[in-house]
C-alpha cells in the first residue's frame, strides 16, 4: 500500500472519530450539552488527536527505522569475499541498494514480473541485461552476492512496509477505541486534549534542539572518521592543500591553514570595505537624515541584503572581475591574472555587508540615549563632535558586536567565493592572486561523488566542523557583546 | 564664574562678534560639514552599488529572453515529400528544399549567396528533422505555405546583441567566419528576426553544447515543489513552537536550551545546514539525492529559526489585555491563545512567513551539497507526487550551473534565470508588503 494512501486512511479514520466522539458524548448527556465537563468538539478532538498522534508518530518512527535496520541486516550477509579490493562494505551496499531500486522500477514498468525479480535462481548477468535495457544506472556487472542480497534487500522492504501498514491501522483503531470509551458525559476531554496540544507544541520547539544535535553530530562522527583516517595535526597545521583526484590513493596533503588564510584575507577585504560605508551611512541615517529620507533610503539600502547570494557570485564573476581585471590586469598594472581573486570576492562580499553593518549599527546607534547628545550640545558641542566624542564611544561594544556578527557572515558565506574567488589554495599576501576558502572546498570536495570512504570526501566535515565552531565562537561573542550593551542603558 | 575672575584685569578679550566667525569655530565647521559628506558619500557608495547590480543584472539578463528566428515561408508539395520520404538521407533531402527555398527568397531580394548545408546546420541546428516531424505530423499542410520560425543558435544571438564580433570570433565548429557573412545577408533580406524566447520560461536544462535551448522550467517546478514542503513543515511547525515559547514556556533551564539554540541556529552559515542535509538525509536515511523533498527539508530547517523569530515578534505585539478579557470571560489559556491570540497576529506571522520563504528560495549554497547540481534536469516530473522525488534542479542551483559551464553563452541563461528568480522574489516581498499595510494594526 502506498504511503499516502496510508496517511489518508489514519487522517480519515481520525475525522471519523472526530464525530464520532462528539456524538457519543452528546449521547451521553441526553443531548444536553450544559450536561457535559466540556464543549462536545473538545470530546471529538480528543478521539481524534487518540488515533492519530501514536498512529502517526509509529509512522515515523517506523520510516525511520526500517532502512537502517534492513540495511544493517543485510550489509552483515554480504561476505568478505564479495567485497572487492580497495572497494569497502558501504560502497557494496550502495550497489545492493542500486540494484534493488533498478529492479523496482522494473518491474514497475512491466519489464521484469515480480515473480522473475524474486527468483533466487536468476542469473545476475542476464538480470543486469535486462536492466540496462530498461534504463537502470547500474555502474557495473551485477555480480551473485550483490543479487542475492538485493532481492533479500526487496523482500525485507517489502515485508517491512507491510507490517507497519498492519501495525499503524492497529496503532490508529486501537486510539480511537480507546477514545471513544473513554468518552463519557463527566469525562474532563478539555483538559486532556490541551495537555495534548501543549506536548505537540513542546515537540515543535523542540526541534530546533535536534537540528542543532544533528548538525553537531554528523560534523563530530563524520570529522572523527577522517581524523582516523589522517592525522589531525597534519589537517591543523599543514601548509598545503592538495587533494589527489585518483581516489583512494593516500598522497593527498590535506592542511588547513591555506584556506583558512584565504577565509581571513577575503573577509578583512570584505569588512574594510563594508565597515566604513555601512558605519557612516549608519550614522547619517540615524544622526542626520530627515525622517522623509530615512524612510527612502533605508529600505532601499536593505534590498541590497535581500539579493540572493548566488547573484552577488554572479555578479563577482561576470562583472566586478572582469573590470578590476581591466585596471589591475595585463593591459593595466599587471598584476591580476584573472578575474577571480581575493579583491573580487572580498569586494562584492563588502557590497553585501553594507546593509548587515548598516542596519545593526543604526539600531544600537539609536539605542543611546538622548540625554546623552543633549548634555553634549549643552556644553556647546557641534553635531559632528558630540557623535565622535559621545555617541560612538557610548555606542562602540555594540558597533564591535555587529562588526563581528558581519565577520561571521562572512566567513560562512558560501557561493560569493566559490564563483569568485577561485579555486587555488595559496598563502600569499597579493589580494589580487586567486585564492580559496572553507566554504568554497566544502562544496568542491562534498559535490558530485556520494562516496563518504575517502579522507578527500571526509576532509570536507572536518572543514565544516571548523567552520562551525569558528562562526558559533564569534557569534556568541558578539551576542553577548550586544547584549551587555543595550542593558547598559535600559 | 572662576573664569571671569581668572581674565579681570587682563586686556579686553578678542574683538569678535558672534556674526564674524573666528578660525576655530570656521575649522569645527568645516569638520562638521565634511563629517556630514562622509555620511553621504558613504550612502551614495551604498546606492550607486544598488543601481549597477540592477543595470547589469536587467542588462546581461534581457538577451536569454529573445532569440533570433529565422522566418521563411515554405510549401512543400505532396510529391516532395513523398520524394523526399523515398530516400535515404530522409532528414537531408528536406534540408535541400529548405535550402533552395531559403535561397529563392535571397534572389527575389537580389542578393546573391551560396552557402552549403554545413553552414544552414551550425546556423540553425537540424532543420531537416524539425520539417519531417512537422510535415510528418500535420500532412494537411502539404501543398500550403507555411511559415516556419526556426531559432538560430545561440551564437547568432551574441552576434546581435554584441558578444560575439567579427575581430574576437574564434572559427570552430559551431561558427566560422563565413555564416557571419550569411547571418548578415539573411539579416538584409529581412528573413531573421527577434522573437520572445517562450522556450527559456517553460523549458529545462540542455546539454553542455547547445546554450540556445536551456531553459529554467524545469528548474521553476523544482523550486516549487521544494517551497511546497517549506511552508508546509516550517509554518505549522514555526508557528507551534513560537506558541510554546512565548505563550506557555515555563522559565527552566529547558527552555533557555531552546531558546539559546535558535538564536545560533539563525546565524549558522547555510553551507553547515547543507552538510547537514548531506549526512542526515542522503547519508543515513538514504533518502533520494538531488530530490525537492530533501532540498525543502534542509531549507526548513534553515527557515525555522527566521520563522520563529518573526512569528514571535508578531505574538508578543498583541496585547496583554486581549489575553486577560479573554481568560476574565472564562476561557482556558489554550482557548484564549487559539482563539484570540493567534488569528490577531496572523497577518504579522504570514509576512514573515513570506520573507522566510523568498530567503530560502534564494539559497543556493545547501543544495550543491545535496547534490543538485552537476545533473541535468531533462524535463517536468511525471505527476505530483513524483514532483518530490524524482531528481530536479531549483532555480539558484541552475542558475550555478550554467554560471560554472566554460561556454561563454551560458552567461546569458544564468544572467536570465536570475531575472527570474528575482521575479518571484520581489513578487513575495510584494505580497508581504502588502498583508503588512493592509492588515497591520497599531493597538
Amino acid at each position: 500500500m502506498p504511503l499516502l494512501w496510508l496517511i489518508v486512511i489514519v487522517t480519515a479514520l481520525a475525522a471519523a472519530g472526530f464525530f464520532a466522539g462528539r456524538a457519543r458524548a452528546l449521547q451521553s448527556a441526553g443531548g444536553n450539552i450544559r450536561d457535559l465537563h466540556s464543549l462536545p468538539s473538545y470530546y471529538g478532538w480528543n478521539v481524534a488527536l487518540k488515533a492519530l498522534v501514536p498512529a502517526g508518530g509509529l509512522l515515523l518512527v517506523w520510516l525511520l527505522a526500517q532502512p537502517l535496520y534492513v540495511n544493517a541486516t543485510v550489509s552483515a550477509t554480504l561476505p568478505e569475499a564479495a567485497i572487492a579490493e580497495g572497494s569497502s562494505r558501504d560502497l557494496l551496499m550502495a550497489e545492493v541498494r542500486r540494484t534493488a531500486a533498478g529492479l523496482d522500477s522494473a518491474v514497475a514498468q512491466g519489464l521484469l514480473s515480480a515473480d522473475e525479480a524474486r527468483d533466487p535462481q536468476a542469473d545476475p548477468d542476464a538480470v543486469s541485461e535486462r536492466l540496462k535495457e530498461a534504463g537502470q544506472i547500474i555502474t557495473s556487472q551485477i555480480t551473485r552476492p550483490i543479487l542475492d542480497a538485493a532481492q533479500m534487500f526487496r523482500a525485507m522492504n517489502a515485508t517491512g512496509a507491510l507490517i507497519m501498514d498492519f501495525a499503524v491501522l492497529a496503532a490508529a483503531l486501537a486510539g480511537l477505541g480507546f477514545g471513544l470509551r473513554e468518552t463519557q458525559r463527566e469525562f474532563r476531554a478539555r483538559n486532556t486534549v490541551e495537555q495534548g496540544v501543549r506536548a505537540l507544541l513542546l515537540a515543535a520547539a523542540s526541534i530546533a534542539i535536534l537540528t542543532t544535535l544533528g548538525i553537531v553530530l554528523s560534523l563530530v562522527f563524520n570529522t572523527w572518521e577522517f581524523f582516523r583516517l589522517y592525522p589531525a595535526t597534519d589537517f591543523f597545521f599543514g601548509t598545503t592543500w592538495a587533494p589527489s583526484f585518483s581516489g583512494r590513493g593516500g598522497a593527498s596533503e590535506l592542511g588547513i591553514l591555506p584556506l583558512l588564510w584565504g577565509t581571513i584575507y577575503i573577509s578583512i577585504v570584505a569588512l574594510t570595505f563594508s565597515v566604513p560605508v555601512g558605519l557612516f551611512s549608519a550614522i547619517y541615517l540615524s544622526e542626520y537624515a530627515t525622517p522623509r529620507v530615512r524612510s527612502v533610503v533605508k529600505p532601499l539600502l536593505e534590498v541590497l541584503a535581500g539579493i540572493p547570494t548566488i547573484v552577488y557570485g554572479l555578479f563577482a564573476l561576470l562583472t566586478v572581475g572582469p573590470l578590476l581585471v581591466g585596471v589591475f590586469g595585463k593591459d593595466g598594472l599587471n598584476i591580476m591574472q584573472s578575474g577571480t581573486a581575493v579583491m573580487t570576492a572580498g569586494l562584492v562580499m563588502g557590497i553585501m555587508l553594507i546593509p548587515f553593518v548598516s542596519s545593526l549599527s543604526d539600531d544600537i546607534i539609536n539605542a543611546v540615549p538622548q540625554s546623552l547628545r543633549d548634555g553634549s550640545y549643552g556644553l556647546g558641542a557641534t553635531q559632528s563632535e558630540t557623535i565622535r566624542q559621545v555617541v560612538l564611544p557610548a555606542a562602540l561594544p555594540g558597533i564591535v558586536g555587529a562588526i563581528l556578527l558581519a565577520a561571521s557572515r562572512a566567513i560562512g558565506e558560501t557561493m560569493i567565493v566559490v564563483l569568485g574567488a577561485g579555486a587555488a589554495a595559496r598563502l600569499s599576501l597579493n589580494p589580487f592572486e586567486a585564492m580559496t576558502t572553507i566554504t568554497a572546498k566544502i562544496v568542491s570536495q562534498l559535490t558530485g561523488d556520494a562516496d563518504f570512504a575517502s579522507p578527500e570526501a571526509l576532509v570536507a566535515f572536518a572543514l565544516g566542523m571548523t567552520l562551525f565552531v569558528l562562526t558559533l565562537g564569534l557569534n556568541v561573542f558578539a551576542l553577548y557583546i550586544v547584549r551587555k550593551y543595550r542593558e547598559q542603558y535600559e | 564664574m572662576t573664569d571671569a575672575t581668572l581674565h579681570d584685569g587682563q586686556p579686553a578679550p578678542r574683538k569678535s562678534s558672534l556674526h564674524q566667525l573666528d578660525a576655530l569655530t570656521k575649522k569645527r565647521n568645516a569638520a562638521e560639514s565634511r563629517f556630514k559628506a562622509y555620511g553621504i558619500v558613504a550612502i551614495l557608495i551604498g546606492l550607486f552599488f544598488l543601481v549597477v547590480l540592477t543595470v547589469t543584472i536587467v542588462r546581461s539578463g534581457i538577451p536569454a529572453f529573445t532569440q533570433t528566428v529565422v522566418a521563411v515561408e515554405f510549401t512543400l508539395t505532396q510529391e516532395q515529400f513523398d520524394d523526399a520520404e523515398s530516400k535515404l538521407m530522409k532528414t537531408g533531402a528536406y534540408q535541400d528544399y529548405f535550402i533552395a527555398a531559403m535561397e529563392g527568397k535571397l534572389a527575389e531580394r537580389g542578393i546573391e549567396m551560396d552557402f552549403d548545408p554545413a553552414a544552414i546546420e551550425r546556423l540553425l541546428g537540424k532543420i531537416g528533422s524539425n520539417l519531417r516531424e512537422h510535415y510528418r505530423a500535420n500532412p494537411g499542410d502539404l501543398g500550403r505555405p507555411v511559415s516556419f520560425e526556426l531559432s538560430a543558435s545561440s551564437r547568432v544571438d551574441g552576434y546581435f546583441n554584441g558578444r560575439v564580433t567579427r575581430d574576437t570570433l574564434v572559427e570552430s565548429r559551431f561558427l566560422m567566419l563565413s555564416d557571419l557573412d550569411l547571418v548578415d545577408a539573411l539579416s538584409d533580406a529581412g528573413l531573421l528576426k527577434q522573437a520572445f524566447n517562450w522556450n527559456f520560461i517553460t523549458g529545462a536544462d540542455s546539454g553542455v553544447d547547445n546554450p540556445g535551448g536551456a531553459g529554467i522550467g524545469a528548474s521553476v517546478v523544482g523550486s516549487f515543489f521544494m517551497m511546497l514542503v517549506v511552508l508546509v513543515l516550517s509554518l505549522p511547525i514555526g508557528v507551534a513552537a513560537s506558541i510554546y515559547l512565548e505563550e506557555f514556556a515555563p522559565k527552566n533551564r529547558f527552555t533557555d536550551l531552546i531558546e539559546v539554540n535558535i538564536s545560533n541556529l539563525a546565524a549558522v552559515p547555510s553551507i553547515v545546514f547543507g552538510i547537514l542535509g548531506l549526512a542526515v538525509f542522503i547519508q543515513f536515511m538514504h533518502l533520494p539525492q538531488s530530490a525537492p523533498l530533501v532540498g525543502g527539508l534542509v531549507l526548513t530547517l534553515m527557515t525555522l529559526p527566521t520563522i520563529i523569530i518573526s512569528t514571535r515578534a508578531s505574538l508578543k505585539a498583541v496585547p496583554p489585555s486581549i489575553r486577560d478579557a479573554a481568560l476574565g470571560v472564562g476561557a482556558s489559556k489554550m482557548q484564549a491563545v487559539f482563539h484570540h491570540v493567534l488569528p490577531l497576529a496572523m497577518p504579522g506571522i504570514l509576512t514573515g512567513t513570506i520573507i522566510g520563504l523568498a530567503q530560502a528560495l534564494g539559497e543556493t549554497a545547501p543544495l550543491l551539497l545535496i547534490g543538485m547540481v552537476g545533473f541535468v534536469a531533462r524535463g517536468y516530473p511525471d505527476g505530483f507526487l513524483d514532483g518530490f522525488v524524482e531528481p530536479n534542479s531549483a532555480m539558484p542551483a541552475q542558475i550555478y550551473t550554467w554560471a560554472a559551464r566554460s561556454d561563454v553563452a551560458f552567461y546569458d541563461k544564468a544572467w536570465g534565470g536570475i531575472i527570474v528568480l528575482l521575479v518571484f522574489l520581489l513578487a513575495m516581498n510584494f505580497v508581504a508588503i502588502v498583508l503588512r499595510r493592509r492588515f497591520e494594526r497599531r493597538w
